[in-house]
């Protein structure tokens, strides 16, 4: 509840600042500051320290799966402020307003992991949506943003419709928006009638298909390669990590919380999901020639990897999707805030990086190692939860097996710009690339904490229980 | 305390090395932090060899049921004494070479080190798998970085294929996980489990594979010569002579034991494909033209005859395997050094262009032909010992009804191992000098005092083979008992 608030507040300081604060420099901080009080305040929440009382009838609840999420997407925000923010004024001249719908789409971020009620999941949905159609097309100037906000826009809206429908068939099926209510209510149908009401079971389907579009897991991916192309590059960054993370805590909470008792119904489906998606953002990684493209496509090879929590729904699903949103989001806000910096966004322009930054290339080496979840990483472990909680189903080992398999495609892809940046030659463009010590040293930071997620995750996992 | 220093040292002077960035002191750096490391194996053979000293184990991802526990039985301290000697001697074999970022070479080929000796000391499942990986990680950029032209791709391929086989591995080690009653990926907990035999069945398929791809077994070998060859020889040396030793260890202590049931039944379809191996490893280094491919392909053909002798499940046959596994990996690193000269000075590795040799280098012949003869075992060498008991295992299994067939096919290999090593000596050091070796210089002091120490090493195991044998006897017999499946039946 803190965290929900005072983001929503800040959001509304930072337009104010747009024509108050006249320095870039200032309004910077100020955004900086807004996110660390709003993460100490969600730390405090999960301390018992509640700042606000408002009686939500129950349709929002922070449980620490909750909290502790946010704490991880707050702090991912702050770590992209802090190596991104520069970057984020550079797009266009509204600089301060792009901090404030980042606050709101935080804002937006707290509703989807603490729901209780499916009419709030809609309103986080598109509190989240509704800011990054604006952002992607915050280069205003550029075609290709255009396009992909347009595009963007379209399709989100499209799937918004999906799940509005959805929503209102369940609603029809069970008499209520809320979710912890419905496995009871479904049991007492089934033990009437005999069945599940089709009514039911199509509208759970059109549930998850938007919320397999909201995630781009396959066949809903298409939108995913341009948009995140066509944005500015920093955005695709907030979006390919952050935002995905989140959704995908809504998508564990709203089928965990309301379909259980229905989980024969979809697992299959959310099995067929998972190959695809797997399959599909691995091997059309392969063959991409821009590294913005690549990493697209490896969002949603990742995001096929986090289906497999959706798919698994038991204990180390839950812990796993919280590690896994952490290693995840941290290495791919660490890859994309180097990216940022160089000229060509091909694989070539990553050649002879060793050389000319060996710092930042080591850092860098060790967020695609931990893509790739290569061990002592937090890479590894986060895929290690995934594989143990859907072996621990029992069911569709083969599903594992394809897995780890297009894993093993992964590395293709991410050790291309391993072996541009140590084993080529050239790259003179990057010689111009000016790093500032601060951007380096929070950069070596961040490999820190991936390598120390990765050999004690319980410094992380611990916070779900205690 | 050993154990933990067998670690520990390689782990961090390889990551001081990164660090210093004169050339020279970098080099003595690594030389000293591995001779450090051969004293304290040495030590651990000797004077520290208490339990106490051997084993250790501490919390570490507890809530996932795993522990830091490493432990030194015979065979890790068999194979962790190989890697000790090993190192020293790669790096003084090597000593002229030259390196371009030095530091970062000598700290991972140190970080290589300290992964390996892992693998060999972990108790722990999921250890394992972790150390499985960092040992190849630093490999992989070693290869890349400092190889042959095509090293990129090649290097590339072989971390794939290597990298596939161990996330199959994963699998089987989660699956296994779960099924153990106190949810727990210590080793105990996986000898106790009793799985019916399909499961048995499939797990053995992940396991295998892995090691199969990492030592490497037909048809898993496809990697192999092209790496060996484009690798830097210091790291071929290390591939050859220790990192197949971590799929033939997996063998030992992590499948056969564990899925006892499995490694009976399909036995013979490993011996098969294994025996398969010493054939067509043999004959193609019979056409091959280039050293180091020569020595890539027996390398193949001598490792199907240990895994042979692996699923052959006999004592005296799993005995010739711990003796080869060291002898081949000093063998073989004295054939690299002998190669390593002739490319350094000649600037080529070609069979054809080289020839009469011996009448400009005896010395080096000399050793060569001693090593070279360990290779394809004759008697009083050590390679002897160990095909002596393997081929003994193979022949008086009661595991697999083609005994005879088995062996016999295992014998060609060992003709054929004549034929192209003789083949290769004659050509290379024998016959007339050609304008490419008329000024041919012999060895000095450093190399000559490793290979005579190689060669005595040959001499003294093959000889006196008691110690070595000694030091495994209690590790064989623990695994003959645990993949018995005739007394694991009657087990209750």
């Amino acid at each position: 509840m803190n965290a929900l608030f005072i983001s929503a507040f800040w959001g509304v300081v930072m337009m104010f600042s747009s024509f108050l604060i006249a320095q870039k420099s200032a309004v910077r901080n100020l955004a900086i500051i807004g996110l660390i009080i709003v993460l100490v305040a969600n730390i405090f929440e999960m301390n018992g320290v509640i700042f606000f009382h408002v009686n939500t009838r129950d349709m929002i609840y922070f449980d620490r799966f909750a909290l502790l999420f946010n704490s991880i997407a707050f702090g991912s925000t702050l770590i992209y402020f802090l190596l991104s923010a520069k970057d984020i004024e550079k797009t266009g001249d509204n600089y301060a307003e792009y901090f404030s719908l980042i606050f709101f789409i935080l804002c937006g971020i707290t509703l989807v992991s603490s729901f209780r009620s499916l009419l709030i999941l809609f309103l986080g949905i598109e509190i989240i949506s509704i800011p990054l159609y604006i952002l992607t097309g915050a280069d205003k100037r550029n075609l290709k943003s255009n396009e992909a906000s347009l595009k963007y826009f379209l399709l989100g809206a499209f799937s918004t419709g999906l799940m509005l429908m959805g929503i209102a068939l369940i609603y029809g099926a069970r008499g209520t928006f809320m979710t912890v209510q419905m496995p009871a209510l479904s049991v007492a149908e089934t033990a009437k009638t005999g069945t599940t009401s089709i009514l039911s079971i199509a509208g759970m389907i059109l549930l998850l298909f938007s919320m397999s579009f909201k995630v781009s897991a396959a066949p809903f991916h298409f939108w995913t390669p341009d948009v995140y192309d066509g944005a500015p590059t920093v955005f695709t960054s907030f979006m390919a990590t952050i935002v995905k993370a989140a959704v995908f805590i809504g998508f564990i909470r709203l089928f965990g919380d309301s379909f259980g008792s229905l989980k024969p119904q979809w697992q299959l489906l959310v099995a067929i999901i998972t190959a695809a998606t797997l399959f599909i953002g691995n091997i059309t990684a392969v063959f991409q020639q821009s590294v913005k493209r690549m990493l697209a496509y490896s969002s949603i090879s990742q995001a096929g990897f986090m289906m497999f929590a959706v798919y698994a729904m038991n204990i180390d699903a839950k812990e796993g999707l919280l590690l896994y949103t952490a290693a995840y989001s941290l290495a791919t806000i660490g890859v994309f805030a180097v990216l940022i910096k160089l000229k060509d966004f091909s694989f070539e322009g990553f050649n002879g990086f060793s050389k000319k930054q060996p710092v930042v290339a080591a850092a860098t080496t060790i967020f695609l190692l931990s893509l790739a979840g290569i061990p002592l990483t937090a890479g590894f472990l986060a895929k290690f939860y995934m594989l143990k909680a859907a072996l621990a189903t029992g069911q569709y080992t083969w599903l594992v097996i394809f897995a780890v398999l297009m894993a093993a495609v992964s590395v293709y892809y991410y050790f291309r710009v391993i072996q541009s940046m140590y084993f080529k030659d050239g790259g003179e463009a990057n010689d111009a690339i000016i790093i500032t010590p601060a951007f380096k040293s929070i950069l070596v930071l961040l490999a820190i904490l991936v390598i120390l997620l990765g050999v004690f995750p319980g410094l992380l996992l611990n916070w779900y229980y205690f | 305390m050993v154990a933990v220093l067998l670690i520990v040292i390689p782990l961090l002077s390889g990551l001081f090395a990164f660090f210093v960035k004169n050339e020279k002191t970098v080099r003595s750096w690594a030389l000293f932090a591995s001779l450090v490391t051969l004293a304290v194996s040495a030590l651990g053979l000797t004077m520290l060899n208490k339990p106490a000293n051997l084993e250790f184990t501490c919390v570490w991802l507890g809530d996932l049921g795993s522990s830091f526990s490493i432990k030194l039985d015979g065979l890790g301290q068999l194979l962790c004494l190989l890697t000790a000697v090993a190192f020293p001697i790669v790096f003084i074999a090597t000593w002229n070479s030259n390196y371009k970022n030095a530091n970062r070479f000598f700290a991972l080929m140190l970080l290589s080190q300290a992964g390996l000796m892992g693998v060999f000391l972990a108790m722990d499942a999921l250890l394992f798998y972790f150390f499985w990986e960092l040992a190849l990680i630093p490999v992989y950029f070693l290869c890349s970085q400092w190889g042959g032209e095509k090293r990129i791709q090649v290097t590339f391929k072989f971390f794939i294929y290597t990298f596939v086989g161990s996330l199959l591995m994963l699998i089987g080690i989660i699956y296994l996980f779960q099924q153990t009653p106190d949810h727990s990926f210590s080793i105990q907990s996986f000898y106790d489990l009793k799985l019916d035999s399909s499961t048995q069945t499939w797990i053995f398929w992940l396991f295998f594979t892995a090691f199969a791809i990492k030592m490497p077994v037909f048809p898993f070998h496809t990697w192999q010569p092209d790496t060996y060859e484009q690798a830097p020889t210091a790291v071929t040396m290390i591939l050859s002579g220790v990192m197949v030793k971590m799929g033939l260890l997996g063998l030992l202590r992590w499948l056969l034991p564990v899925l006892p049931l499995a490694s009976y039944s399909w036995g013979d379809v490993v011996m098969s494909m294994a025996v398969i191996g010493i054939v067509y490893g043999s004959l193609l280094a019979m056409q091959q033209d280039d050293l180091k491919r020569l020595v890539a392909y027996s390398s193949i053909a001598h490792i199907g005859l240990m895994c042979a002798a692996v699923f052959a499940e006999t004592r005296i046959g799993t005995q010739g395997v711990m003796i080869q596994m060291f002898n081949h990996g000093i063998n073989i690193i004295g054939l690299w050094v002998i190669i390593e000269l002739i490319e350094r000075q000649f600037g080529t590795r070609k069979i054809s262009e080289l020839g009469g040799l011996a009448q400009k280098a005896p010395a080096m012949a000399m050793l060569f032909v001693i090593i070279a003869m360990a290779n394809i075992a004759l008697p009083l060498t050590n390679g002897f010992v160990g095909e002596f008991l393997m081929f003994n295992g193979i022949f008086s299994t009661t595991g697999t009804k083609y005994t005879l067939a088995f062996t016999i096919l295992a014998g060609l290999g060992i003709i054929l191992g004549a034929v192209y090593t003789l083949n290769m000596i004659r050509k290379v050091f024998y016959g007339n000098t050609n304008a490419l070796t008329e000024r041919a210089m012999d060895i000095s002091v450093g190399e000559r005092a490793i290979l005579i120490a190689i060669v005595a090493a040959i001499f003294v195991i093959g000889v006196y083979p008691k110690p070595v044998l000694e030091l495994t006897n209690s590790f064989v017999d623990a695994l003959i008992n645990k993949s018995d499946i005739f007394s694991s039946l009657k087990r209750p």
